[in-house]
């Protein structure tokens, strides 16, 4: 079950440290070196014409940052925040250079786990339903299955986020500065 | 995606480039044959370019520079004016390096080099790829006046040495600056040498000294301080022997660098002590022309140039301080009739200090400009930065709810005295910022003097509150668009004086400069009192350019703004040396990008008034904070006109798409702003509601909101990578209690559809 020819997939996640938080009854990973820090739920501001998954952007100590709901994201029920919410602020580097920091909100935040070659295993096609793009693989530990997660695919698949152009009542395309 | 940084980072350094070569392409429209206008400039520009590493464009590029480079310093060494031959050359080169540079950022065919040019440059023809090209080094080593035939035919003889004399009335602001610039140059120069006398081949430190020489010629050249341009020159060209490694360095040349640079040292300390009011306008003399020998000598490489020729070294050569002749040769300066003449205060310390043969080597002590500090703007952009964060921080402590409650008058005095050091640190963190205009405006002084000289045009040029002050920044960015909408007065506006005359106007023309706080802005506003803007001959053009149509009803406003409009006046560039309207699109442009705006008045016959009106800085804007539904918006109140709570019947829809609001007596399109960004919103009535009318350009429109949360100042911050396709936002803030308010672009705004637009400019406004 573990042998699963580990080499085939090019994108398999690589033995290290990943933080793992919950979403739902699931649990995720994201490998540590992305993580800049968890902070406390705080109040966001939404931004007109966001993708739905965009929550808004927050003030991190002076910086604004957008904030991801990753229940959206990934096309889950929402659900209430509830007490131990948190959003893990990731950094990413940008394809031109600099970083660029991206809050995702999760439900509860776990550990840190160590996972060894042995732990991990290929993202499982599942012929389309369940997208596997943002998946680096999976994870076994303890019994427990996580899954891990793509900090590149998931925070920067579209580049850049693109306000939806105008209301569905005026189809004309706006004079944008490109 | 990390492999190709490399490539990343070429094609932004080809994109640099092509904004250099756009640069350039602007200043040359404004050079004139006999004229030194857009001459610094385009050296500037060239120099940057030369600085520019482009690997994979080796070969026709680099060649291109070259050329370019034997025609600037054939110009800066010669009358440091453009003559008609050099204007052609160049502007065939800018064609030339630009299509290079199309081909360089999409493939092609390299362009061919054109003829007339000098051949031994052609690119690829010693060095395909890599490099210099060969040749070059030789065409530019026999290109300085070494061809003596005999050691002792130098330009002046020794012992008449040649003398400047300085135009302290018209150029005393240029003659500061180059003052400040120069010392800083020798200082630079004399670190450097030291670092030659331990690693003599230390090619870092040699091209250092040699731009430090290149940019003072530069300076002196466009001053017309002939006899330390001569001396730049000759110790310039030394140094590019030696950084071509056709000269070795040796204990002779470093001597001859440091004589140099001594001499060119009393020079400016001469020039300081006159901008000091110490003799002003008397003839400064150093001895100079024993270095030009023996750097020429150098130069050729004839043996060790001998060491000190004269018993007195030149360094120690005391300044020559004739007084001004009675009998002056320009106006001399007056001290009352020049009002911008510092007071002299400090002569007589001064005076003092500058005591015949002070080791010129040493600093003077009591130098003006002593008192200042260079430094990297980043940094002061970030203090600026961070202390508007800690103004932020603390206005959340003192508005805290637990703080507040807290009852303790000791505790409530020191609150209240860190808010006061945080605001008096921000005052000082923001004037840090600012400087004087008068830095751009004076070098309009001179714009007019040559342009009205070239035009056989009689112009006073009058300046008004220089001492105003904004962002540096902002000044920075403010000089093109004040050179072209001078020219434009000046080309356009102010008439011949026979016309003048006949029209009962006195002969002499005048623009006005003027800068002055207002609104929390600056206003800056340029008026001449010249023939006007003829609005017919706008609209007719207007429509030959296709711009509008026929049947477009526009007022006189509108019609004068159609100036702005790119595509106005850009045939007319090429074949019209004053070129009507150059680019006044670009002006509209870069003020805009300023986060400013312009409007013109105009009165047939009596003259055209340009207004400006800017925000002092650009870290923080003044803005408006509306509500709409529980989001709150800021508003930059620069482009807001005026705000109100509309009456029962000032809505109406037309056509069932749209509706307007008549704000006095006119029709402005409305936006409810609440369905226009799809979030929700309370007033489902406009009566219940607020409208904040804002403006872009020449567009206005209402924004209907649901309430007016007040006014305050924010520091702007970037919305980072995540939302650059975006044009809906212009930014966002933290707000007092630490959330994030999201700056509306009110550009976009204006623009965005949803309704028909009413202004007939419509037609006007370019497709995507």
């Amino acid at each position: 079950m573990t042998k699963s020819s580990p080499n085939s997939n090019p994108s398999l996640a690589k033995a290290g440290r990943y933080l793992t938080f919950s979403l739902g009854a699931e649990t995720y990973g994201l490998p540590v070196l992305n993580v800049r820090e968890i902070i406390r739920l705080c109040p966001i501001t939404p931004v007109p014409r966001a993708p739905e998954y965009i929550k808004g952007v927050i003030n991190l100590r002076g910086t604004v940052i957008p904030v991801l709901d990753l229940r959206a994201k990934f096309q889950m029920p929402t659900a209430v925040y509830g007490e131990r919410a948190c959003i893990i602020v990731v950094q990413l580097r940008n394809p031109t250079g600099g970083s660029t920091l991206i809050g995702a909100i999760v439900d509860t935040v776990e550990e840190v786990i160590q996972l060894n070659a042995d732990h991990l295993e290929p993202a499982p096609d599942f012929g389309g339903s369940p997208e596997t793009q943002f998946i680096l693989g999976l994870g076994t530990l303890n019994g427990g299955v996580k899954t891990l997660l793509d900090p590149e695919k998931v925070f920067l698949t579209e580049g850049l986020l693109t306000l939806v152009s105008s209301p569905a009542s005026t189809p004309q395309n706006r004079t944008q500065t490109v | 995606m990390s492999s190709n940084d490399k490539a990343a980072s070429d094609s932004s350094d080809l994109l640099r480039a092509a904004e250099l070569l756009a640069q350039i392409g602007e200043e040359l429209a404004f050079v004139v044959p006999d004229g030194d206008a857009g001459l610094l400039p385009i050296n500037r520009f060239v120099m940057d370019l030369e600085e520019w590493v482009v690997p994979t464009a080796a070969g026709p590029w680099t060649a291109g520079l070259k050329v370019v480079r034997l025609w600037l310093d054939e110009i800066l060494d010669g009358s440091g004016k453009f003559s008609e031959d050099h204007i052609r050359l160049i502007n065939e080169w800018h064609a030339y390096l630009s299509s290079v540079l199309d081909v360089l950022l999409d493939g092609g065919e390299m362009p061919e080099w054109p003829s007339g040019w000098d051949r031994s440059l052609v690119p690829g023809a010693t060095t395909p790829v890599a490099g210099v090209p060969k040749p070059a080094a030789d065409s530019i080593s026999t290109q300085p006046p070494a061809p003596d035939p005999s050691p002792s035919a130098v330009l002046e003889p020794i012992g008449d040495e040649p003398s400047i004399r300085l135009n302290l009335d018209e150029d005393l602001e240029l003659l500061r600056e180059f003052h400040a610039e120069s010392l800083e140059l020798l200082q630079g120069i004399e670190q450097g040498v030291l670092v030659l006398e331990t690693t003599p081949a230390d090619t870092e430190t040699i091209n250092s000294i040699f731009r430090a020489f290149h940019t003072f010629k530069g300076g002196a050249g466009f001053l017309h301080l002939d006899a330390p341009r001569h001396l730049a020159h000759e110790l310039e060209t030394l140094l590019d022997l030696v950084r071509r490694s056709e000269l070795r360095i040796n204990a002779g040349i470093i001597n001859l660098i440091l004589a140099g640079a001594d001499a060119l040292r009393q020079f400016t300390h001469a020039i300081g002590a006159q901008l000091q009011g110490i003799h002003p306008g008397a003839l400064i003399v150093v001895p100079t022309s024993d270095i030009i020998r023996r750097a020429k000598l150098a130069a050729r490489g004839e043996a060790a140039p001998p060491p000190v020729p004269l018993p007195p070294a030149p360094a120690l050569a005391p300044v020559v301080v004739q007084p001004a002749p009675s009998t002056p040769i320009a106006a001399s300066p007056k001290p009352d009739r020049t009002p911008l003449e510092p007071v002299p205060q400090a002569a007589p310390e001064a005076k003092a200090t500058l005591s015949p043969a002070a080791p010129a080597r040493e600093p003077v002590s009591g130098d003006p400009v002593a008192g200042f500090v260079k430094l990297d703007t980043a940094k002061l952009d970030s203090l600026v930065d961070l202390v508007g964060e800690l103004v932020v921080a603390q206005s959340m402590v003192v508005q805290n709810q637990e703080v507040r409650s807290i009852e303790s008058p000791q505790f409530v005095r020191l609150v209240r005295q860190l808010s006061r050091i945080t605001g008096d640190l921000q005052r000082t963190a923001m004037s840090m910022r600012m400087v004087p205009i008068r830095g751009a405006f004076q070098k309009m002084t001179r714009l007019v003097r040559d342009l009205a000289a070239s035009q056989q045009k009689q112009v006073q040029l009058l300046l008004e509150g220089e001492e105003t002050e904004l962002d540096r920044n902002i000044v920075e960015k403010l000089g093109d668009p004040l050179i072209h909408m001078i020219r434009n007065s000046l080309d356009h506006g102010i008439e011949d004086p026979s016309d003048r005359i006949a029209q009962g106007k006195p002969a002499q023309g005048t623009i006005r400069l003027s800068a002055a706080h207002q609104r929390g802005g600056i206003v800056i506003r340029i008026t001449d009192d010249g023939k006007g803007l003829n609005p017919d001959r706008i609209r007719a053009k207007a429509l030959e350019r296709g711009l509008i149509r026929a049947d477009a009803e526009l007022d006189e406003s509108e019609i004068f703004s159609l100036i702005f409009l790119p595509g106005f006046s850009t045939a007319e560039r090429v074949t019209d040396l004053s070129g009507r309207g150059v680019g006044m699109d670009v002006v509209r442009r870069n003020i805009e990008g300023l986060r400013g705006k312009i409007e013109i008045q105009s009165v047939p016959g009596q003259g055209t008034q340009f207004t400006i009106v800017l925000p002092l800085t650009l870290a923080i804007i003044d803005g408006m904070l509306v509500g709409v539904g529980e989001d709150r918006y800021i508003i930059p109140t620069l482009s807001i006109r005026e705000s109100f709570r509309p009456q029962p019947g000032m809505v109406s829809t037309i056509q069932g798409c749209g509706e307007v609001v008549s704000v006095r007596g006119r029709q402005t399109p409305l936006l409810r702003l609440g369905r226009h960004l799809d979030r929700p919103f309370k007033a489902s009535k406009p009566e219940d509601a607020i409208i904040v009318v804002v403006e872009s350009g020449d567009a206005s429109r209402g924004l209907l909101v649901d309430e007016l949360l007040g006014k305050q100042e924010v520091v702007i911050k970037s919305l980072g990578h995540a939302f650059q396709n975006q044009s809906l936002l212009a930014g966002s803030a933290v707000l007092g209690d630490g959330s994030v308010g999201l700056i509306l672009d009110v550009d976009t705004l204006v623009k965005a559809p949803g309704h028909r637009k009413i202004s007939p400019t419509a037609s006007a406004t370019p497709g995507p």
